[in-house]
């Protein structure tokens, strides 16, 4: 029943997207974009759903939406982690919040928590080197990241 | 906010009057400004910044006769390299003089639409960047009859989804188009077939940024800045071992060694200039300068004391390179594979020196044989930090 809910709303969503950015290829990634920040993941239904009001095969947006780190095909948690594990944040002391993470989650890099709330991630450089250790929480960035403020940010 | 200052882009200036200079000028005068002030792209490669307009400009084959729609000028903002953050901060505080570079570059080209490819990473910046666009449509900055004399122009967004290799002007393009960010072959080059296969010009945020003062102070006063053949200044991201990291604007022509005074860096051993795809440099080359005749940089400065281990910085940036490859052609995506397993072997202690300098032949033909940038750059790393800390491969 609440999937069948869930899928209603994201057909009308997809639609609603659909009509404001239009139905030629070139607004794909802007659709994936939404469907993907409201939902946390770009299902196979909602693949299917996209090409077929673009006029394209799933098939090629499912290799789209593989292509970029930022979508997912498979559920991920609510809240996405993704910590910079470029070489200036590992100098700046990414280690030490990569085993305070797991430790806090009781998961390792790359799984969710049972309750699909958590899901850690590493990403490749941010853009905020000379602040690190740095990390997102959904498409929010932190920076200078230490392990006694990491409560007070997933708190947020 | 720190008060930043700078020869160039951190000077004081007065909005609206690049724009307002170069409808005064008409677009052919701007383009023998920029080309007599010698502007080079800021992205990495350093082309003739005129020289990639005038193409675009000329370029009236076939169906491109027609001058007044549709041809773009398309902002990188999709910084990716490792140890860059320097158009970020351009966003943040100068995005007025951005759009007027974007404005003056669509008006020497004859393009009405401007794209600023913003990295998905940078999303927080969205509704700054809209809502600035949106005020300047009210003011009439943008939009329809901007001199009065028909030149219509206006400036749109669009998101990029995590992935370095669409930095690469054709990946871009090619995400842009709803497709997975893969480079293409050239020629065709986006100056003569781009965005929706029309002529487009692809420039980095911070040279379209230098333009406002160019236009305003003139070019010779531009190459009084810098080096012969490296006119202006450049913005350097300063990461690493360091007490003062962050954002500097130096003219062409400093030495690594002022660089280090100006961060607060001592007992270095090495400097990584380029980000993962530049070469490294260890203290007795420390008076080297930063300029396209001598050591080019996209703008990333990476610093490493004393304490650090130069594998490890080298697997690091296989392991990006590794992430990041589109995989679309075997040198690149199986190639990089093969050096990390390669190294990690190594620091194992499971094989000869003989397999380095196979290593290092690979990396070599990776440069000749891959389809873009990233492929060619990876033995940049590979090779200089293998040459200047041998030792520290084996062990350490
Ligand atoms: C793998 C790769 C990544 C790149 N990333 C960027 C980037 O993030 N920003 C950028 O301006 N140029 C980047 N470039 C260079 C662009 O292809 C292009 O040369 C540049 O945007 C041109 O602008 P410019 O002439 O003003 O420097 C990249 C090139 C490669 C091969
Ligand atoms: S060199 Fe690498 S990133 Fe570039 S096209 Fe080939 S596989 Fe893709
Ligand atoms: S290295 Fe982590 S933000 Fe650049």
């Amino acid at each position: 029943m609440r999937d069948q809910r869930t899928r209603e709303m994201l057909d009308q969503d997809i639609r609603r997207w659909v009509d404001k950015y239009s139905r030629e290829r070139s607004a794909l990634i802007a659709i994936l974009h939404n469907v993907h920040r409201k939902y946390s993941q770009v299902s196979a239904h909602a693949m299917e759903e996209i090409a077929d009001y673009l006029g394209i095969h799933p098939v090629e947006v499912y290799g789209v939406a593989t292509f970029y780190s930022f979508y997912n095909a498979e559920p991920k948690g609510k809240k996405i982690i993704r910590l910079c594990r470029t070489i200036s944040c590992d100098m700046q002391g990414k280690r030490d919040l990569v085993y305070a993470l797991e430790h806090r989650f009781g998961i390792r890099f790359g799984e969710t928590t049972r309750d699909g709330k958590w899901t850690l991630e590493y990403t490749s450089c941010m853009g905020w080197c000379d602040q690190g250790p740095a990390l997102f929480v959904n498409s929010k960035p932190y920076t200078s990241v230490t392990t006694e403020r990491l409560d007070a940010i997933l708190a947020e | 906010m720190t008060e930043r200052k700078g020869p160039i882009l951190f000077r004081p200036y007065t909005a609206f009057s690049g724009m307002r200079k170069a409808f005064e000028m008409g677009n052919a005068k701007v383009l023998a400004t920029v080309k007599d002030a010698g502007l080079r792209g800021r992205g990495g490669a350093g082309f003739p910044t005129a020289m990639k307009w005038k193409f675009a400009l000329d370029d009236i084959s076939k169906d491109h006769q027609d001058y007044s729609k549709d041809r773009f000028i398309i902002c990188n903002a999709d910084e990716g390299e490792p140890g860059t953050f320097k158009d970020r901060v351009l966003l943040e505080e100068q995005l007025g003089l951005l759009l007027e570079g974007m404005l003056i570059a669509g008006y020497t080209i004859r393009a009405s639409t401007g794209i600023i490819f913003l990295r998905g990473e940078y999303n927080y910046m969205w509704d700054q960047i809209k809502g600035t666009i949106l005020r300047w449509r009210a003011e009439g900055m943008l939009g329809e009859n901007l001199d009065g004399k028909g030149f219509d122009f206006d400036i749109h967004i669009r998101m990029g989804a995590g992935a370095y290799v669409c930095g690469e002007e054709t990946a871009l393009i090619e995400s842009m188009e709803g497709y997975r960010g893969e480079p293409r072959n050239r020629p065709p080059f986006p100056v003569n077939a781009g965005f929706n296969k029309r002529p487009t010009v692809v420039n980095n945020v911070e040279t379209l940024c230098q333009l406002p003062h160019i236009l305003n102070e003139g070019a010779d006063w531009f190459k009084k800045i810098g080096t012969e053949e490296s006119t202006g200044s450049k913005l350097l991201s300063i990461s690493g071992d360091c007490s003062k990291p962050g954002v500097y604007e130096v003219p062409f022509g400093v030495t690594i060694q002022a660089v280090l005074e100006l961060a607060g860096a001592v007992g270095i051993k090495a400097v990584q200039v380029g980000g993962a795809s530049g070469i490294c440099l260890s203290a007795h080359e420390f008076d080297r300068t930063i300029c396209f005749e001598d050591v080019p940089t996209g703008g990333s400065i990476i610093i490493f004391n004393t304490t650090r281990n130069m594998r490890e910085v080298l697997v690091n940036f296989l392991g990006f390179f590794m992430e990041e490859s589109c995989g679309q052609c075997t040198p690149c995506r199986y190639g990089t594979e093969c050096l990390l397993d390669g190294i990690l072997q190594l620091s194992r202690g499971e094989c000869s020196d003989e397999y380095l300098s196979e290593l290092l032949d690979l990396s070599d033909s990776m440069a000749i044989a891959s389809k873009c940038g990233l492929g060619q750059s990876v033995a940049n790393p590979f090779r200089s930090i293998i040459e200047r800390f041998r030792g520290e491969i084996y062990h350490g």
